[in-house]
């Protein structure tokens, strides 16, 4: 760091960020479960965490110190090597996932006039390395619910499997359509895209709620938490799982949840840009808070579907919408 | 009469009359106005309003559910059975026990166990009186026989102690002399509890 304006990236700067996304990730995906759980208590009327700390404020701290000392249970059957790396699978994808998508805009660090990009590798297939990643996640539920010896943990599997071939097509179908309008898979190429005041989602509506309805099976939130619904295959993958794996787990699917926030955000929600007074950072943080409040807020509202109805719904209503999508943004390019 | 009618035991498969709650859509355009109209009727936005509104209610307009237990607690009915509480006279402050010993007998898991004695007047007089809530199912059958109403079922439910002796003996259960003008009298087995006309709501069929 020699003082001088660096746009381009260096290795300290990526290893800075990277550990900053780590650290922060982590400590922010702990804190939703305690926003999660706060807000669904409002939602029902209840009070929620509220003995440790302020308004509970340090439940996280409590949860984090048993997870920590819980005794880690091999099961007797279980094949231990997959057993035990299906957890870092799910939690390592997560993180390299955020690796690729920008949060704040670039920016200069005041005294040492360092320019830094916010986005620790601006990859020129960002959507594409991202999506692939998350996809890759589901590695996790798959090879623990079956290195798990538990049928349940069987049956969760299998609803992985299902989830993953129903809702990756109308993932990457959905964002086919704004991908073609901006020429580019780099996520700032869309952040610049949309730096005139009009968000994606003003052309790209259909697109967006598509893309909203696959993130929520992507990251296995309700109403598509078939994978570990308690209420018919116990806990589903995590059924055997204790400790601090199965807090791994846990991480990977909030910072999942973060992840497809951003991407909503940056896409279709015009990004990191200024709007109005608000400066960008404050913009996106709000659309990434949103969007988690969302998640939330369709859980306390929403029942969840069958396996059967994510495919019929994937594949017989999404996916034709999708395509439809496409081709009807493709007449309107070529014709405009 | 014959027994046949009898004996044909599939009582369950014959006379059900089934009702026809679903109007299946007839023709092509009314199964097309069913989908549309499933499609583009905003009912999981109803169903997100609900959720948001019982939020706001919650937090700002004072209509949290939660009773926080141990700081707070909802009044018990006085038919409420818990610990008992031996009553005094309210004129003399004498305990009002006759040791006539219907308790014991009564108690159907035998729990009660007690001791009288003639004082110096030939009045009973209880020397010893134990009830082992270890045991005691609280049937309430011991307040109701008793001819004095000298036993009665108090509302102290929080009843985790260390030893079981340190409730069960008569001078704990028995009203200390100096709170005699907070003793309460059995209100009688049709009672209802102090907050009953808070309780009272709309029974909630609007939907
Ligand atoms: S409540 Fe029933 S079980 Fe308990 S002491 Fe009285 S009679 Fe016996
Ligand atoms: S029934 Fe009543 S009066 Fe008789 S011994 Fe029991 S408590 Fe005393």
């Amino acid at each position: 760091m020699d003082g001088t304006m660096l746009p381009e990236v260096t290795a300290v700067g990526v290893i800075i960020k990277a550990i900053l996304i780590l650290a922060v990730i982590s400590a922010i995906a702990g804190f939703g479960t305690y926003i999660e759980r706060k807000v669904l208590a409002f939602m029902q009327r209840r009070v929620g965490p509220n003995h440790v700390g302020p308004y509970g404020l340090l439940q996280l701290a409590a949860d984090g110190i048993k997870l920590f000392t819980k005794e880690d249970i091999i099961p007797q059957h279980a094949n231990r090597l997959i057993f035990a790396v299906a957890p870092a699978i799910t939690a390592a994808t997560a993180f390299i996932a955020l690796g690729a998508v920008p949060v704040f805009p670039g920016f200069t660090i005041p005294f040492v006039d360092v320019y830094v990009p916010s986005i620790a590798s601006d990859v020129n297939v960002g959507i594409l390395f991202v999506l692939g990643m998350m996809a890759a996640g589901l590695y996790g539920p798959l090879l623990a619910g079956m290195a798990q010896s538990n049928k349940w943990g069987i049956l969760g599997s299998a609803r992985t499997a299902i989830q993953f071939l129903s809702y990756e097509v109308v993932t990457g179908l959905s964002l086919l359509a704004p991908i073609m309008m901006v020429g580019s898979l780099s996520f700032v190429d869309f952040n610049n895209y949309q730096s005139d005041g009009t968000w994606l989602v003003v052309y790209q509506p259909v697109a967006f709620i598509l893309f909203l309805i696959a993130g929520y099976a992507e990251t296995n939130r309700t109403p598509f938490d078939l994978l570990e619904h308690e209420a018919e295959i116990v806990s589903g993958y995590v059924t055997e799982y204790s400790g601090m794996r199965w807090g791994m787990f846990f991480i990977g699917e909030y910072a999942n949840m973060i992840t497809i926030g951003i991407i909503a955000s940056v896409v279709f929600l015009g990004g990191y840009n200024d709007w109005w007074i608000f400066p960008g950072w404050i913009m996106i943080l709000a659309k990434i808070a949103f969007s988690f409040f969302f998640m939330l807020w369709v859980r306390a509202a929403w029942p969840h579907v069958r396996p059967d109805q994510l495919m019929w719904l994937c594949w017989k209503v999404l996916m034709p919408l999708a395509v439809i999508n496409v081709v009807i943004t493709g007449i309107v390019m070529m014709a405009g | 009469m014959g027994l046949e009618k009898f004996k044909n035991r599939n009582v369950g498969t014959q006379n059900y009359k089934k009702l026809d709650l679903t109007h299946p859509p007839k023709s092509g355009w009314c199964r097309f106005k069913q989908v549309a109209s499933r499609t583009f009727k905003p009912e999981l936005f109803v169903g997100l309003w609900v959720t948001l509104r019982e939020m706001i209610n919650a937090l700002f307009r004072g209509k949290m559910h939660t009773t926080q237990y141990p700081l707070e607690k909802l009044p018990i009915s006085p038919r409420y059975r818990a610990i008992h509480e031996m009553l005094r006279l309210l004129e003399s402050g004498h305990y009002r026990c006759i040791g006539c010993g219907l308790c014991e007998k009564i108690c159907i898991s035998n729990c009660i166990a007690m001791e009288t004695r003639y004082d110096e007047n030939q009045r009973k007089e209880v020397s010893e009186y134990t009830i082992n809530f270890g045991r005691c199912i609280f049937c309430g059958y011991c307040a109701e026989v008793c001819p004095e109403l000298a036993i009665v079922h108090g509302g102290r439910y929080e009843n985790a102690s260390e030893q079981r002796a340190s409730f069960s003996l008569f001078e704990d259960m028995l009203t200390p002399i100096d709170k005699l003008n907070l003793q309460q009298e059995y209100q009688g087995f049709g009672a209802i509890s102090p907050n009953a006309d808070d309780n009272i709501k709309k029974t909630p069929l609007a939907y």
